[in-house]
């Protein structure tokens, strides 16, 4: 039955699929998860801080960002953040972006809203008694939160940061929409060129399902490694 | 030393303390007993200022605590306090435990923290832990680092809440021993405990306390012979039984 498939193609188009579509999507996984696990700490400490000046905002920020497509999100940051920049950097036309940037601060931001409620949860999983052993030492609360709070939160919480990762990685096929080229469109590319619809895309189906299951499996390892002995 | 006077606090209708006032002075051993429940913990939280009180004024070397502008840490670095549940660094180990605070506090150079660190782990007899994790050490091991951890600050006073509450029995004497020693080297602490064997033992004075009032504050003697309140009698008796 597979006497009309072209598997070669697949051989053919390797370099291509992989240099220009997995390394993007690689480097937008990784960024955006730098980005946001930063940014949704913040945002988790915001939340946190038991000050409306500082609450209101995140719990509207992550509210937002959680109840709006996510394609619809690429889409209007595409299109909005040359405009953003030209407000900010004041200058007389749309602040040429790029894509890859443009995609990189949609998917930071996005992110970070899913990592500010995992962090969030990550922080209030550790003993109040911890906080005020740091206190009673003289720490002062960014101190507190530094070397007491966080490293813990963080540990706790790296399963669960890094399946969130998973799901990142397999989202950022949705950069399509604004026609940027990562694996799944790399894949779809050639799939179109060369008419060989379902090699490619059952090709690009298993590398995504190899590479994430692989990626889970790691994820066991190191919550062992990297469990608290308790 | 330690003045705590006139101190009320509330948890929304409930008074957890009535004016409270109790002196400490330098060197001196003060236990504090009495029901669960009857405000020991919270009193000693106000010495630091974990807890934050609504009426009267707390000193400590004649720095106020409730004063907002106080420094509180600064404050806080000075004062030791040991806990029920030991709040031992989990990720870190013994030694991180005892020389994070002082590097990152009192600023100290990394291998001066580092000697005092192992000084006070040969004190407590732990020097051979000092690389493990806390989760490997035994209850009693964990408190006695606890302990090693306070005083690696260099405190004027030593706060205990209940030190010995959450250890199995016969780790309590391991803990006890460093404490009774610690109060025969003249440190000021306020211990918050139910082993009258160290109150009779260490203390100069006891403050036996009930539905967060102080009932009762005498020289260790007198109040073992004779407790003046019939509350403090009744708890003695209870607790003196076995």
């Amino acid at each position: 039955m597979f006497a009309n498939f072209d598997f070669d193609v697949i051989l053919r188009s390797l370099p291509y699929l992989f240099y220009q579509g997995m390394t993007f999507t690689l480097l937008l996984t990784a960024l955006a998860t730098l980005g946001g696990i930063v940014v949704g700490t913040l945002l988790a400490l915001m939340r946190l801080s038991g000050l409306p000046f500082f609450n209101l905002p995140a719990a509207a920020y992550v509210n937002l960002m959680r109840s709006v497509p996510f394609v619809l999100m690429i889409f209007w940051f595409y299109f909005l953040v040359p405009y953003i920049g030209q407000w900010i950097t004041r200058s007389p036309q749309p602040l040429q972006v790029g894509a890859f940037a443009s995609c990189l601060i949609t998917f930071t931001l996005f992110e970070a809203a899913f990592f500010c409620e995992i962090m969030r949860a990550g922080i209030q999983s550790i003993p109040r008694g911890q906080l005020a052993a740091a206190q009673a030492l003289g720490m002062t609360y960014p101190k507190t939160m530094g070397y007491i709070v966080l490293p813990q939160a963080f540990r706790n919480m790296v399963p669960v940061l890094l399946t969130q990762t998973i799901v990142l990685f397999q989202d950022t096929s949705l950069v399509y929409v604004i026609s940027v080229t990562d694996f799944l469109g790399a894949a779809s590319k050639i799939a179109q060129r060369d008419g060989r619809l379902v090699e490619m895309y059952t090709f690009a189906a298993c590398i995504y399902f190899l590479v994430s299951l692989g990626a889970s499996h790691l994820v066991r390892q190191l919550q062992h490694r990297i469990a608290i002995i308790r | 030393m330690i003045k705590i006077d006139q101190v009320s606090k509330w948890y929304g209708p409930t008074q957890v303390l009535k004016n409270c006032s109790v002196e400490i002075a330098r060197g001196e051993v003060v236990v504090v007993c009495g029901p669960s429940g009857s405000g020991k913990s919270t009193l000693i939280k106000c010495v630091n200022g974990l807890e934050p009180f609504q009426k009267g004024a707390v000193t400590v070397d004649d720095v106020s605590v409730s004063n907002p502008k106080t420094n509180l840490p600064k404050l806080r670095a000075r004062i030791g306090m040991v806990f029920q549940h030991f709040e031992l660094f989990p990720h870190l180990t013994v030694r991180r435990n005892l020389t994070l605070p002082q590097v990152k506090v009192l600023h100290r150079a990394r291998d001066a923290a580092e000697k005092k660190a192992m000084q006070l782990l040969d004190r407590i007899g732990l020097r051979d832990h000092a690389d493990k994790f806390p989760g490997q050490l035994s209850g009693g091991q964990q408190q006695r680092v606890a302990i090693a951890r306070a005083l690696a600050m260099d405190p004027i006073a030593m706060l205990f809440d209940e030190p010995t509450s959450a250890l199995d029995p016969e780790m309590i004497q391991e803990v006890l021993d460093v404490m009774v020693a610690l109060a025969r080297d003249g440190m000021t602490m306020i211990v918050v405990t139910h082993e009258m064997g160290f109150a009779r033992k260490v203390a100069d004075r006891v403050v036996f306390m009930d539905q967060g009032e102080i009932v009762e504050d005498a020289a260790t003697v007198d109040f073992f012979a004779k407790p003046r309140s019939q509350r403090a009698q009744l708890f003695l008796s209870k607790i003196l039984q076995h």
